[in-house]
């Protein structure tokens, strides 16, 4: 990897039909249908191997600077609708496919998954062995990209490659700031269901809060919002780079930390010494993903970008404490370094794909966190009861 | 948790013979659960009357008992073995039956046996309707209204409270047998009484129709701790209403949203939770309104089953062998995905293709048999195909079938005849389903009805028309602008599955034409790896399927197959099950693929039939999940020959399949083991056949072949009535009939065959009352080994895979079984054969005739392989790789022991249909029994085969002149038993005559009260009629049909009644002992 074959210097013919390029820092060209907004975007390739919940990854926050390489191949059969979306406007740069997007079968469907990224500003691209892709990516790592979608299929591919390649990359990148909240807003959106007759299918809303949490929007789905609202707590969100004070202030019962993208070093810059007045502040303090490295520096510990990240909704997880598995949704390309970690710290759930932190607590602190995201949407709901843990530690 | 070490020994229940409704998947379970629990050091017990099955090879128990499955039975090999456990979940239906009346019998507790993986609450509380139902309610999940009812006297209080049409859903039985869909009173009475007489505990469920709604299918897997995973989704593309045996189904599910998906994967869990079921698989149905979304449970089946075999090919996850490590307490955490052998087996497979099923169905065995399709599994078979998108395996698939379809081929519609389109008419015809519906819907697009049109009357999911509507797209630019002329075009039409078989069809040329232009734009198919987790993970395991990636990634596509360096054998499979082509040939390709490696070859399995072990990645070094076509092996092979050496394919074992495509692989220069195809066509051509008869001096029935029916009626004249008329080239005797006279030759080749130059009839002389034998024998080219000698219980005319049989021989002088060895010793040089060959000998007085010699794999082999204790398909296949059977140690002589083969048939699923037994094949499978002597052989095969013998009462006789002498001793024998006789007149007088007393009764048309009136005020205890001529028949197949449908134990062969009748005396003389094949068989293997 890279094989020759792939390598397209800038004078690779165009195949006939392309609408659409992928174009590596390495020159690698994949050519493919265009779809979606006829734009070009430029930042890391992942893939992500959901079979379920395309929409919901595409509005994943923690998705910024990111093109999404779905490893199934049928990717928008249910279409696109108003409810399953984890964010007002989708962070994620785009999607490679590889079969075109289909008519939308659902009764849930309210437009095309291709209207819905038109109507979005999001390029996407079918017709590409996202296998070979996939495992290019797990050999080799994420690699940079710039993905173009031009309906009269022609692309100045050295250009595409110069994006590619002056792209910074995510290390050091702070991305919550950019796509967390400007201004505190307030959260009492409960969880989904569902109602026989197909009318009355939805969300419900908190009736009576019993308790109070803030969260520190790095990049916080929704849906996480929705688990603390279901457990009673009254959600006031606040932007990534509110202080200790300004948290502390509206005297919450308990913090959460919210998922979020980029590099958590480079948002820890600003939010780590907050954090540390919150932690000392012995309030009860729940992290998930980009959280949960915040939570982590903040105690000490380092972060590090993972080779490919875990992005599926089969990782298995096992809670060290009761021995039980649970099949977790997973995004995330940095993680905890093990070693790093202060004594006061214990790991409380391990990765059984590759061993990686999972979860830690901090002894005699009602303080705990995870790296992986137990709201779910898309994905098994085994791990909601964390979000029970955390309402029993507000009292 | 660690495994538990507070038991040693574990029973393990088989399936039994191949029935609709339990085909091989059980083969494929049983073996996984014998491998893995004896991998882990219990003692293994295992009772399967199966001898066909790969778990009942010696080696892959403890102690194997070829006994029947009976809860008596199986008690006596508990007592004998006194297991710790009992495994009641790898034997679908009949083991979880047997299990659970040997708890309420109380045999379990007295002989202390636990059951593990599912105990007897969670096994009632899944298979009783009832239970269930409340078991659903307790936990919040929607059903369709219902009631239950265990007596007729409620159906119509039931029916008001559900309303037409409605379902019926007997308790405890198998493949929805007894079930059905009743649209009006009638049908609703009649279905309710049979579902009330088959289910085991009498009790059905009348519920109300959710018809039309998608069906959808959980693997669920649970382990002590409670951690649960879904292995696989599996969607109906045929709506409610089919049941999902008899459907086209693909996975994963493809017209969920998420939060669709989750609710359904926490409602499998929590089913799987309530009703109890601590450890291993478990399926769950549910059924989903498409236009609200709302979902109901359907049932859930506590064990592995037919949708688990193919989650675990579909997949590559091993869902029995988890099951079984999990039952003697491993948790999903302790143990290893094997396929990425570096991450536990506790997660959930995603995948990255699109795997389609096709049932094969066989009602052109069973004239008179309704071909609709219902709640009650009619299907005796499944193809699986695994493409990168729904258009590519649906093609495969179909082509995979091997019912003569290249792809979505189109059919007649009567709504639209020459060019004539009657929408009604086309609509009406989509709503009923039929077992060829999917292939209306596409004729239905093509003659122009709208995508909305077709889904409106037959509710199979838009999503789903839509892609096929693409396909007719395609084809109609196919047939208006020919083959594409570029790669990127190629690789589209592939890349939608079309099969160079389908293009020649489209652009009229032919197939090599197609081929050959494909191969010269350098267009081939990719193998992409089947890893459980869509690439995230390296494999381990050289799982593959082809495909053709899409035309303009830009990049040459990638290929995973990457070939070894090594010595290989392709063994091809045998494709999906049909009836005369089953587990046998199954057991065969296994057997090979062990025996090679052993011989330290890379082994190279290619099949589609998801059933079956063959095709599970553990049995050979390499698998090729991909159809048998030509197409499809060839490029294959081709990706294999790239590295390393293939020395042969093995196309002798798996049936006909592979045996069709030896020309082609010659042809592509591909060298065929053993014996050589033209050796093949010598045997199965007539002239050929006949010159070299001539030539040894051995003698066949005399025959001829006609291509016309004049010349037809001249050859039989020239050879005398009765004749034996078929088609050339046919497997298990389809279209096999015995003529009597020229109106039914005239018949025959007006109705049954269409004749011409290419594809003559062929017709021997009928050879009366003659003894038929099969042998089987492998040779090297130098010597012959005759395996097994079986004599025919039923005289020649019965098919042989039909006909139950005796090794060693019951009543044959050794003369004539040293001859029938001599002739086939004889033919096996004359056709010089390297590897298996099969005779079937008649013989009339001293006479021996050759009926026919297939020189590859038959039928009989595994049977005869479990009866002698040689392992012959594993010798031959070494033998086709180039060793001598002088080294090899074989026995010279035939065993102390007896072992009667018996055939089990589906009348029963088509009530419709006659059960007289004819040179056509019609059973699905087979049992074993095996004892000291003949008479309690018999007794175990016919016990297991489900026939219920009776010790005393009364029994009707009724038979054809030619067989009254023969049924005088018979009768004589079951008056002094004490059983007493009942007559039609004809028989009657006969026995008179003899001397022997019996109550004489009307025939069905003599008036009332006539025999069938006796049958169902119960007075007939057993049944011998044989008959002759369509007349005679038809007068008396009301008789037979009650017989089968009150489940009277019946003998339509009066050489079938004289070993029944030896049996029962048998049995009179005290009980069956059972005993394990390794005692039998000691010394061997
Ligand atoms: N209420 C219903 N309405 C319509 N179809 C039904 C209903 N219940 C069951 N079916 C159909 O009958 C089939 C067989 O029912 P099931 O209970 O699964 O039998 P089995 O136990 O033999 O699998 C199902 O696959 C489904 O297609
Ligand atoms: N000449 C014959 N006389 C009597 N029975 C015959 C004769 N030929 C065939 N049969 C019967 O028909 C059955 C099927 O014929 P066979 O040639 O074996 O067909 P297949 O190739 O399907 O096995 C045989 O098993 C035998 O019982
Ligand atoms: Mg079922
Ligand atoms: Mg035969």
């Amino acid at each position: 990897m890279p094989d020759p074959a792939a390598t397209a210097e800038t004078d690779t013919e165009i195949p006939a039909g392309a609408t659409a390029v992928l174009v590596l820092a390495d020159g690698t060209a994949i050519f493919g249908r265009g779809f979606g907004a006829a734009v070009t975007r430029v930042g890391e390739v992942v893939f992500n191997t959901s079979m379920t919940g395309y929409q919901e990854i595409l509005t994943d926050p923690s998705y910024a600077g990111q093109i999404i390489t779905f490893t199934f191949p049928h990717v928008g059969n249910v279409g696109a609708n108003a409810d399953d979306h984890e964010t007002t406007t989708p962070a994620s740069l785009g999607c490679i496919l590889r079969a075109d997007i289909t008519a939308a079968s659902n009764y849930r469907a309210q437009r095309s998954l291709d209207d819905w990224l038109r109507s979005h500003d999001l390029p996407g691209q079918a017709g590409v062995d996202t296998r070979r892709l996939t495992r290019r990516i797990r050999d080799a790592g994420a690699p940079h990209g710039a993905l173009c979608h031009a309906p009269d299929g022609k692309f100045d591919l050295a250009a595409l490659r110069q994006l590619a390649a002056d792209w910074p990359g995510l290390e050091g990148m702070d991305l919550a700031k950019t796509v967390s909240c400007t201004q505190t807003y307030h959260w009492d959106q409960t969880l989904w269901s569902f109602a026989d007759d197909g009318q009355g299918d939805g969300y419900g809303a908190l009736a009576a809060p019993a308790k109070h949490v803030v969260a520190i929007d790095y990049g916080a789905k929704r849906n996480i919002l929705r688990n603390l609202a279901a457990q009673g707590c009254r959600v006031t969100v606040v932007p990534a780079t509110a202080t200790a004070q300004e948290v502390l202030d509206l005297a919450p019962d308990g913090i959460f930390l919210a998922n979020g993208p980029g590099d958590p070093a480079a948002t820890g810059v600003y939010a780590v010494p907050e954090l540390r007045t919150l932690i000392d502040s012995g309030k009860p303090i729940f992290g998930i993903c980009l959280g949960h490295q915040m939570l982590a520096l903040a105690l000490g510990a380092e972060t590090e970008k993972m080779h490919m990240g875990h992005r599926g909704a089969n990782h298995p997880v096992k809670d060290l404490e009761t021995g039980k598995v649970e099949i977790t949704s997973q995004n995330h390309g940095f993680v905890v370094k093990e070693a790093s970690l202060p004594d006061t710290v214990t790991v409380t759930h391990r990765s059984l794909f590759d061993g990686t932190v999972e979860g830690i607590r901090v002894e005699g602190k009602p303080i705990f966190s995870v790296q992986y995201h137990p709201e779910a949407s898309p994905g098994p709901m085994d791990s909601h009861y964390l979000f029970a843990r955390f309402r029993e530690l507000l009292g | 948790m660690p495994k538990r070490t507070d038991i040693q020994s574990i029973l393990i229940i088989g399936a039994g013979p191949i029935v609709i409704g339990q085909a091989c998947e059980f083969d494929y379970s049983g073996t996984q659960a014998c491998k893995a629990l004896k991998d882990e050091g219990y003692r293994v017990i295992l009772v399967n009357s199966n001898p066909a099955t790969i778990m009942t090879d010696p080696g892959l128990a403890d102690a194997t008992y070829v006994e029947p499955i009976t809860p008596e039975i199986v008690a006596r090999v508990i007592e004998r073995e006194r297991p710790d456990a009992l495994l009641p979940t790898m034997g679908g239906q009949t083991a979880l039956n047997t299990a659970r009346a040997l708890s309420h019998d109380g045999t379990l507790e007295k002989f202390g046996v636990e059951l593990i993986g599912a105990d007897l609450t969670a096994i009632e509380k899944a298979e009783d309707r009832q239970q269930f139902r409340e078991a659903m309610t307790a936990i919040a999940l929607d059903t369709p209204r219902s009631r239950l009812i265990n007596d007729f006297a409620d159906a119509a209080e039931a029916l008001d409270h559900v309303g037409l049409p409605a379902i019926i859903r007997p308790s405890y039985t198998l493949g929805g047998q007894g079930g059905g869909i009743a649209y009006n009173r009638e049908e609703f009475e009649q279905i309710v009484r049979n579902g009330l007489r088959l289910s085991p505990s009498s009790e059905v469920l009348i519920e109300e129709s959710v018809l039309g709604w998608k069906e959808f299918e959980m693997e669920v897997i649970r382990d002590r701790a409670d951690n649960c995973i879904i292995v696989c989704s599996i969607e109906n593309v045929d709506p409610m209403g089919v049941h999902t045996g008899d459907s086209i189904t693909v996975a994963p599910a493809l017209t969920l949203t998420d939060k669709e998906y989750q609710r359904m994967r926490n409602a499998s869990i929590a089913v799987l939770r309530e009703i109890g079921v601590e450890t291993g698989g478990s399926n769950v149905q549910f059924a989903i309104d498409p236009a609200t979304g709302r979902q109901i449970v359907i049932e859930m089946n506590p064990r592995v089953s037919r949708s688990s075999a193919l989650a675990s090919k579909a997949t590559g996850f091993p869902i029995a062998k988890i099951a079984a490590k999990l039952a003697v307490g491993y948790t999903l955490d302790e143990l290893d995905n094997d396929i990425t052998g570096v991450t536990p087996a506790s997660f959930e497979p995603t995948i990255d293709y699109v795997v389609t099923k096709i049932p094969r169905f066989t009602f052109e065995k069973f004239p008179g048999a309704d071909a609709r399709l219902t709640t009650s599994m009619k299907s005796v078979g499944e193809v699986m195909a695994i493409g990168r998108t729904f258009a590519e395996s649906l093609q495969k698939a179909l082509r995979g079938l091997e019912t003569g379809l290249s792809g979505l081929d189109p059919v007649a519609l009567k709504g639209a005849q020459d060019g004539e389109v009657d929408h009604q008419a086309v609509v009406a015809e989509l709503t009923e389903p039929t077992s060829d519906r999917l292939l209306k819907v596409a004729q239905a697009l093509r003659v122009g009805l709208s995508v909305d049109e077709v889904y409106r009357a037959c509710h199979v999911d838009l999503w789903f028309l839509e892609r096929i509507a693409e396909i007719i797209a395609a084809e109609e630019s196919l047939v208006a602008d020919g083959l594409p002329h570029d790669p990127a075009g190629w690789l589209t039409v592939k890349g939608l599955g079309f099969s160079d078989a389908r293009l020649a069809d489209l652009t009229d040329h032919d197939e090599g034409v197609v081929a050959g232009r494909r191969r010269g734009l350098g267009v081939r198919p990719v193998y992409k790896r089947i890893d459980t987790c869509a690439a995230e993970i390296p494999s381990q395991t050289p799982y593959m399927y082809s495909t053709y990636e899409t035309g303009i990634g830009g990049q040459s596509a990638e290929n995973e197959a990457d070939p070894s360096d090594a010595r290989k054998v392709v063994i091809l499979g045998g494709g999906p099950n049909r009836i005369g082509q089953g587990i046998e040939f199954d057991y065969c390709c296994v057997h090979a693929a062990y025996a090679l490696s052993e011989a330290g070859f890379e082994t190279i399995m290619v099949n589609c039939n998801p059933e079956t072990v063959s095709t599970d990645y553990d049995t050979s070094d390499r698998l090729y999940f991909e159809p048998l076509t030509a197409e499809d092996v060839i490029e294959l092979v081709e990706v294999e020959r790239s590295r390393g050496t293939v020395l042969g394919v093995i196309v002798q074992f798996g049936g006909q399949t592979p045996l069709k495509l030896a020309a082609a692989l010659e042809e592509a220069q591909i060298p065929i083991l053993g014996t050589s195809p033209d050796a093949i066509d010598l045997a199965e051509d007539r002239e050929r056949f006949q010159k070299l008869l001539q030539r040894l001096e051995l003698r066949q029935p005399h025959n001829g072949t006609a291509t016309s029916s004049d010349q037809a009626e001249g050859i039989a004249e020239e050879i005398g009535y009765p004749v034996v008329i078929r088609p050339s080239y046919v497997l298990g005797g389809r279209a096999m009939e015995i003529v009597h006279d020229p109106d039914g030759l005239r018949r025959y080749m007006r109705e049954a065959v269409v004749v011409s130059g290419n594809n003559p009839v062929l017709i021997d002389s009928f050879l009366r009352q003659a003894t038929e034998i099969d042998v089987d024998a492998v040779a090297d080219g130098t010597d012959v080994f005759i395996a097994g000698v079986m004599e025919h219980i039923e005289e020649a005319g019965i098919h042989s895979g039909d006909s139950a049989c005796s090794l060693p021989p019951v009543s044959l002088e050794p003369d004539v079984i040293d001859e029938v060895k001599r002739q086939a010793a004889m033919l096996a040089r004359g056709l010089n054969v390297i590897g298996l060959m099969n005779v079937q000998f008649a013989v009339k007085g001293d006479e021996v005739f050759i009926l026919e010699v297939n020189p590859r794999a038959s039928r009989t082999v595994p049977f005869v392989a479990k009866a002698t204790g040689v392992a012959i398909a594993k010798i031959a296949s070494r033998v086709m790789a180039g060793e001598k059977l002088a080294d090899f140690a074989l026995p010279d002589r035939d065993p102390d022991h007896v072992a009667v083969k018996e055939a089990v048939f589906p009348f029963a699923r088509f009530p419709g249909s006659d059960i007289i037994l004819g040179p056509e094949m019609k059973s699905t499978g087979e049992v074993m029994g095996i004892d000291r002597g003949f008479a309690r052989a018999f007794a175990k095969s016919q016990v297991a085969g489900g026939t219920v013998l009776p010790d005393r009462g009364t029994v009707f006789v009724s038979v054809k002149d030619s067989d009254k002498s023969a049924l005088v001793e018979i009768a004589r024998t079951l008056q002094s038993v004490g059983f007493s006789l009942m007559a039609t007149a004809g028989t009657a007088d006969a026995l008179k005559a003899a001397g022997i007393d019996s109550h004489r009764v009307k025939k069905v048309l003599e008036g009332r009260p006539h025999i069938v009136d006796n049958m169902l005020s119960g007075h007939v205890d057993l049944v011998i009629n044989t008959t002759e001529g369509a007349q005679a028949i038809r007068d008396s197949f009301s008789l037979r049909h009650t017989a089968l449908t009150h489940n009277i134990p019946y003998y339509t062969t009066v050489e079938g009644a004289r070993a029944a009748v030896r049996a029962i005396e048998a049995l009179r003389g005290g009980h069956l002992e059972v005993t394990p094949l390794q005692t039998y068989l000691v010394g061997s293997f």
